[in-house]
């Protein structure tokens, strides 16, 4: 058929038959059995009998017949049903099968493997990286005060964790005016946060609207940052966008003039840090009618982000849409611009700061996703704690870094990364698995397949109904505050009363188990040496 | 660098059409600060004389709004832009109308690359040829389909990533003898429609579209749009539509509904 079609045309093609294409033969004829990962048990002597862990469960994976019966191959491993289970009788437990071990071909490879040898299709991951690459953060330690200077008690004291994110001044005029002073230098448009804690871009789509509305709502109980993503505004959400930075990503979708003015920012993302150089793609299935409305797209169509964005393959074409974008917000707006951290990651930041980015936000490779290719999510990017050095220090060396603040996202684990990220370089840091682990994510990594029981990466009302944006918003609101709770205590300890002061102050950082080249790219002292 | 407003506003002058701004070594903010300004105070009508490069005119404006430009405009003409009419008397430059939301830009001479990204509604005119990326992920969204008219050729990668709205390519004007459209035309179109008018060679287009000669129904849903292009740039609308088009769809809405293991 379309061979005829196309003998109308007046020139004739040259191209050869086409070949059929791989994907529609992919039949196995020879099915491999792979095992489950997880074995589903039960006490049977404690089971009510309530059937509550069937109905929690997303996947389908339990089932009644005159007791619970598990389908060990659909589950996840997510915990849902345990959660809910009144007596507590469930127990979830790696699957025992053994398999002849082997130092190459871990039990991991040989899924994966088998999987695609069915399929004949891509694999896909959700959240970060999950691979055993050595974790910085556990290798770098912070300074105390003791004997020499006097450390500071939080309790007694006031601690600054105020932050301003945006471009600063070379140097400000102040100038007499009666009894006070007034500010002559004019400043640029920037952001106040209370805590130096933002929440990661995440879209309506990629999760659900009542996760997306927890933690907006938390962001603007804490005085600090939620993000779009590239997934639009919906109308739930904008009574907190005066607290969100809006995303501008390589689909478009959902940016308009009031989209872009409706935000405290605006954030053009050219990477993510858990699929460095790809672009996204949010299946049909995903866009329901809601989403179709926050996308401006038709309900059911796919919503491909490009992996570029056509009008930027320049840090010239960058600056161009940092200034379009500035036009369109009359200037009031402080532009961020997002990256993967990759291997040149000092000098792409350098370019973004000369572009006019006010916001460099770096995100190191153990970011997470709602959907990966997994060989992208597990193999590309580098750590935040080195992007952060690097940037850092290449920005200073320039002299431009005044000219914009860093936010750093990608493996925040902890009050403790959050103090040893800024005492990097970082400004402030962006959680993002964190954040859904304070809604009840357990880290089962199926974001991709829209199942989530737990109402966090799905669309399905049955689901995201189970997640209540007061109590979600209630316990990020709680996990930030003890978070900011602990870093004024860490300041105690270093004898420094203002989070500014422990900014890119590195002689309070050293290393243990890290070698000379790794220290050098810190720009880190080993353990031992002292100032 | 910037001007202040009184020496902007003095490059004024007021016809009774509108405002009449010489734009004569003003710089791209001044001009469009004051754009901005005076179409909060109500002014409705501008000509711009002596544009020469300024960058972003009319980006981001909202609301019923005419602005001619006497020169050649910048990059990022109207992007974002959300209602107004641009008119363009000489050629333009790249990313026409980027994010385009409604509104109508219309350009008597040639356009440059990345006309029409991401566009979500409204109409661009162009009356000559055009480069490359032009109209990627355009899409159409409730009542707002987006639509390119070209009068003379274009280059590589026409409508990739097409998600929805109407592309026509008239080829009107011959260019050396360069091909209608360039190499990967539709390439990852997975919505939306492409009207080729004229010579296509089959290899220039991807094989994620499917080519077929228009039908009468599909040619009167796209005669409006040819009609205002006719008016535009003063052609014989009958002339026009009397060669054959070929038409482009997307094999698949869900071109990477496959691609996955589940």
């Amino acid at each position: 058929m379309m061979m005829k079609e196309r003998d109308l045309l007046l020139e004739e093609p040259q191209t050869e038959e086409a070949e059929e294409p791989l994907h529609e033969v992919r039949v196995a004829t020879t099915p491999v059995y792979y095992p489950p990962e997880f074995r589903w048990t039960n006490d049977q002597e404690r089971c009510a009998r309530c059937k509550r862990c069937i109905h929690q469960c997303g996947w389908k994976a339990l089932r009644w017949e005159g007791r619970v019966v598990a389908d060990d191959s659909k589950c996840v491993g997510c915990h849902r049903c345990e959660a809910f289970c009144p007596e507590r009788c469930i127990t979830i437990l790696p699957n025992p099968q053994a398999f002849k071990e082997h130092g190459l071909w871990s039990v991991g490879h040989r899924r994966n493997l088998w999987k695609q040898a069915e399929t004949g299709g891509v694999l896909l991951a959700g959240m970060g990286n999950d691979l055993p690459y050595q974790v910085l953060w556990d290798h770098l330690v912070l300074d105390a005060c003791q004997v020499t200077n006097p450390s500071i008690d939080p309790a007694r004291e006031p601690m600054e964790l105020r932050t301003h994110l945006g471009r600063k001044p070379e140097a400000v005029e102040v100038r007499q005016n009666g009894d006070g002073f007034e500010l002559v230098t004019a400043l640029e448009p920037g952001i106040e946060l209370s805590t130096p804690i933002v929440f990661a871009a995440m879209s309506y789509g990629s999760i659900s609207l009542p996760a997306q509305k927890s933690i907006a709502m938390a962001a603007c109980e804490l005085g600090t940052l939620w993000n779009t993503g590239e997934g639009g505004l919906h109308d739930e959400v904008r009574p907190f966008a005066n607290r969100a930075i809006v995303q501008c990503a390589s689909g478009r979708f959902g940016v308009d003039v009031d989209y872009l003015n409706s935000g405290a920012g605006v954030e053009i993302k050219i990477g993510q840090g858990a699929k460095p150089g790809i672009g996204g793609h949010l299946p049909g299935e995903k866009v329901s009618q809601d989403v179709s409305e926050t996308r401006m797209i038709p309900v059911g169509s796919d919503a491909l982000s490009p992996a570029p964005q056509h009008d930027i393959y320049s840090i010239e074409d960058l600056r161009q849409l940092i200034f379009a974008i500035k036009e369109a917000t009359n200037y009031e707006k402080p532009v961020s611009v997002k990256i993967a951290a990759v291997h040149n990651v000092a000098a792409i930041a350098s370019g973004m700061v000369r572009a006019g980015a006010d916001i460099l936000y770096l995100d190191g490779f153990r970011g997470g996703t709602g959907a990966a290719p997994t060989t992208i999510r597990d193999h590309f990017g580098i750590p935040i704690e080195i992007a952060i050095a690097v940037v850092d220090q290449r920005l200073r060396d320039e002299g431009i870094r005044n000219q914009a603040s860093i936010i750093a996202a990608g493996g925040i684990r902890s009050s403790a990364d959050v103090a040893k990220a800024i005492t990097l370089g970082a400004d402030a840091v962006a959680i993002g698995t964190a954040a859904l682990m304070a809604l009840g994510c357990t880290l089962c990594q199926k974001c991709y397949t829209g199942r989530c029981s737990w109402g966090i990466t799905t669309q399905d009302p049955q689901l995201t109904r189970r997640l209540d944006p007061n109590v979600g918003a209630q316990r990020l609101v709680n996990l930030v505050k003890a978070w900011s709770e602990e870093l004024e205590e860490m300041l105690g300890a270093l004898g420094v009363n203002s989070i500014e002061s422990l900014r890119g102050s590195r002689e309070r950082l050293r290393g243990i188990q890290l070698d000379r080249t790794t220290l050098e790219v810190l720009g880190v002292k080993p353990a031992g040496v002292g100032a | 660098m910037a001007k202040t407003m009184a020496a902007v506003q003095a490059a004024e002058t007021r016809e009774e059409m509108g405002i009449v701004i010489d734009a004569q070594g003003m710089h791209y903010r001044d001009l469009n600060r004051r754009l901005r300004e005076a179409a909060t105070e109500g002014e409705a009508r501008f000509r711009l004389v002596n544009v020469n490069g300024q960058r972003y005119i009319g980006t981001g404006l909202k609301g019923d709004l005419h602005l001619e430009i006497c020169g050649v405009p910048g990059n990022d003409l109207g992007a974002f832009l959300s209602g107004p009419t641009i008119l363009v008397r000489n050629n333009a430059q790249d990313a026409i109308g980027n994010t385009m939301d409604s509104g109508s830009i219309i350009v008597k001479g040639d356009a440059g690359d990345v006309i029409g990204y991401g566009m979500r509604g409204g109409t661009i005119f162009i009356n000559g040829n055009v480069g490359y990326r032009v109209g990627i992920h355009m899409k159409a969204y409730r009542q707002k389909s987006p639509v390119i008219v070209i009068g003379g050729a274009a280059g590589d990668f026409l409508g990739e990533y097409m998600a929805g709205g109407v592309i026509i390519l008239l080829g009107l004007s011959e260019r050396n003898g360069d091909p209608l459209v360039g190499n990967y035309c539709a390439s990852g179109m997975h919505g939306g429609e492409i009207y080729l008018r004229g010579k296509v060679d089959p290899r220039h287009i991807s094989p994620h579209a499917k080519i077929a000669q228009t039908k009468p129904t599909q040619i009167e849903h796209i005669r409006p749009h040819i009609a205002e292009f006719c008016t535009h740039f003063g052609y014989d609308a009958d002339k026009v539509m009397g060669e054959p088009f070929f038409r482009l769809t997307p094999v698949s809405h869900r071109p990477y509904g496959a691609k996955y293991a589940t």
